[in-house]
């Protein structure tokens, strides 16, 4: 990614802390933000209602790539919450980024 | 004396294992996990056995039992597979491809706040935003 120049950024509704955990114990370095009350999922159009613990609203997985003036390059919105993007496809999108 | 039966036992083992295998081993890689082809061949082989030793059973109420829950697993993995894992709501409001990614500010993992318009900024080339379910 570092090298495409694509800055990751990784959003759940998981607390700093939560993400901290997960950060240290998958070894992960790019930012992760925490999207609690999912007012930024909500306006990506992506909630997922009632589907974490205790029926609490989480995101649907979904990753846009986005370029340096903020508009969308690339989208992939999972059928499948198993399948996730690729990274043969991240970096192919990314590489029409100028 | 009584002949343990194997091909029952075995097969529940073969169950129980490609459970856990897809949980722990084959989800980590895009080919056994979008289609987890692997874990069918499993489960197919270790329902084989399972059917095998029930029928080799002289008396049939612990192979039953066994039967009933191993393909209760089988049937409780392809639910989740091909039904639950679908479950995932239209997304018709979500900025397309074009448009301009809506604005935010969120705390990272120090509570401190960043805004999509620095990320972009500081970006050499783009920003991947990952959105993912979380771990709650």
């Amino acid at each position: 990614m570092k090298s495409l120049g694509v800055t990751p950024v990784a959003i759940s509704v998981d607390s700093p802390e939560e993400s901290r955990d997960l950060m240290g114990k998958a070894h992960y370095t790019f930012t992760f933000l925490s999207d609690p009350n999912t007012e930024t999922i909500k306006r990506y159009g992506i909630l997922h209602k009632g589907e974490g613990m205790h029926g609490r609203d989480i995101a649907r997985p979904a990753e846009f790539l986005l370029d340096r003036s903020g508009t969308v390059r690339w989208v992939n919105l999972t059928e499948d919450i198993r399948v996730r993007a690729r990274p043969e496809q991240v970096i192919d999108a990314a590489k029409t980024l100028r | 004396m009584r002949k343990r039966n194997w091909p029952l036992w075995s097969g529940l083992l073969l169950v129980l294992l490609s459970f856990v295998s897809y949980l722990f081993l084959f989800s980590r890689w895009p080919v056994t996990r979008d289609v987890p082809w692997v874990n069918y061949l499993l489960f197919a082989v270790a329902a084989a056995l399972i059917v095998g030793g029930v029928r080799r059973a002289q008396r049939k109420v612990v192979p039953a039992i066994v039967a009933v829950f191993g393909f209760g697993l089988i049937a409780f993995f392809l639910f989740v597979v091909l039904v639950a894992s679908k479950n995932v709501p239209a997304s018709a409001d979500a900025p397309k491809v074009g448009q301009k990614a809506p604005q935010f500010t969120l705390l990272d993992t120090n509570r401190k706040p960043v805004a999509l318009s620095q990320l972009v900024v500081a970006a050499p080339k783009g920003v991947l935003l990952i959105f993912y379910r979380g771990y709650w």
